[in-house]
């Protein structure tokens, strides 16, 4: 029975993230066309860019590793759709999950990074080796200061808990994390390892389109390439969804506060599209060097004032 | 009409290729992709790599040494594709008609054709074609595709 209750959440959750993840890929690709002077995409694009890559023969490169390269999307995918779920019902279901969901979603989400080395490795392509090794750098670039923005919120909040359902009751009664000062610095440097985890500018330096050709993914086609544009959609509205459950007082499962949850994703959403749209790609020595000098530091900083009481 | 064939019309990614062109129609593929034009509107995106690609943009004459990279892209592109050949030289190989240094086979349709008779081309002549030709091609082409490719009519 409850093996049966889990395969329905995990199902519905992977639906929802699936549908917001798509939407979230549509209002990046809209928003983008707006600050260039574009109209943009149509709504249902993403969905025309699944089903056609669904449609296309796939290939396997006569020098790739077919066993890794075809179960890498698949691993990718199916990590990103239980992170959401367990995301999903920690919000949706007061005091739901376990203890430590938010260990398992943090560890959940490294795993697509994971998927894309694995699946660059085996591709056999020098592009994919590089990118492959690029986007391991950057991991170990972008982990330590997340972990330590996260754990400053829970030392800061004194929840004494790692479920996600504690720290949202939490926040319900004294207002949102981000409203301290520890919380607000911490705030900023997650959004920032978001953005190199999400694999945007300025941080896309593992695919970088315009010199290695799209790295890890450049010998995909079809249905892997097709999980592959899944996962980073869902990652799209996984990730921005996290931080709103940590930092900013999770989404409220009534009729009017779930429009202002949806504000806050929104508004989310378009930060990490200026950035995007307002920065150039950073070569990968300065991005490892501004997450280990400048971010890390400051996330050590939070942390401390955290431990202070602010 | 298939539905791979309907969703490849509302999503085309196109590689771009150069099999000896002057590199002017190459500019103005390139201004095609410019916000001016905005061709995202269709779904259009310029992808880096021919295993992600739709549709191949070919210009240039396809000379001798170009013609066999040009059909390895072909095969590397994953079925169901679209050939563009962009502007004249790629269409009918326009001033270097009698040249020496074009592909034994014949212009890029020719060269195509020598690896999949079936393939589906598009002409987009001019000298180079304007962004503005380009698009009208598109969506004809689009149009025509959606009434089958011609090995789907032909079966």
């Amino acid at each position: 029975m409850e093996a049966l209750i889990a395969l329905e959440v995990f199902a519905a959750g992977t639906m929802a993230t699936l549908i917001l993840g798509l939407l979230s890929k549509w209002v990046d690709r809209k928003v983008t066309a707006r600050v260039q002077y574009r109209r943009g995409p149509p709504l249902l694009q993403p969905l025309y860019d699944v089903l056609k890559l669904l449609g296309k023969e796939t290939m396997v490169p006569a020098a790739a590793r077919g066993t890794g390269f075809l179960l890498a999307p698949l691993a990718g995918f199916a990590a990103v759709a239980l992170g959401g779920s367990i995301l999903w019902y920690s919000i949706l279901v007061p005091g739901g999950a376990f203890v430590g969901d938010l260990i398992v979603v943090v560890y959940l989400l490294t795993i697509p990074s994971l998927a894309v080395i694995v699946g660059g490795m085996s591709s056999g392509n020098l592009y994919g080796a590089i990118g492959a090794s690029r986007e391991m750098k950057l991991m170990v670039s972008y982990e330590l200061p997340l972990i330590v923005a996260l754990v400053t919120v829970l030392v800061g909040a004194k929840v004494g808990s790692l479920r996600l359902g504690d720290l949202l009751a939490y926040q319900r009664a004294a207002g949102p994390t981000a409203l301290r000062v520890s919380g607000a610095v911490a705030l900023v440097v997650a959004v920032l390892c978001v953005q190199a985890k999400l694999g945007l500018v300025p941080f896309d330096i593992p695919e970088a389109e315009t010199e290695i050709m799209g790295g890890p993914l450049v010998e995909y086609s079809g249905a892997p390439l097709a999980l592959f544009y899944l996962m980073r959609a869902m990652l799209l509205a996984v990730l921005p969804l996290l931080l709103i459950v940590v930092f900013l007082g999770g989404v409220a499962a009534q009729w009017p506060g779930v429009l202002w949850g949806a504000a806050k994703y929104l508004a989310l959403m378009v930060v990490i599209i200026l950035v995007r749209n307002t920065n150039a790609r950073l070569r990968i020595d300065h991005a490892v060097r501004f997450y280990w000098w400048i971010l890390t530091p400051t996330a050590l900083v939070a942390l401390a004032l955290a431990f202070v009481g602010l | 009409m298939s539905w791979r064939i309907w969703a490849l019309t509302k999503s085309p990614w196109v590689y771009h290729v150069n099999v000896g062109a002057c590199n002017n129609c190459d500019i103005e593929v390139l201004e095609l992709l410019t916000p001016r034009f905005d061709v995202e509107r269709f779904g259009i995106v310029l992808v880096g790599s021919p295993r992600h690609a739709d549709a191949l943009l070919v210009s240039g004459i396809c000379t001798r040494q170009a013609a066999p990279r040009l059909q390895e892209l072909y095969r590397q592109t994953p079925a169901p594709r679209v050939v563009f050949c962009i502007g004249s030289c790629a269409c009918s190989r326009g001033i270097f008609h009698d040249a020496y240094h074009v592909a034994e086979a014949g212009p890029v349709d020719a060269v195509i054709r020598a690896v999949d008779p079936a393939a589906t081309i598009v002409y987009v002549p001019g000298c180079p074609p304007k962004p503005e030709a380009m698009i009208l091609g598109i969506v004809k082409a689009l149009a025509a595709l959606k009434g089958g490719t011609p090995a789907e009519r032909a079966a």
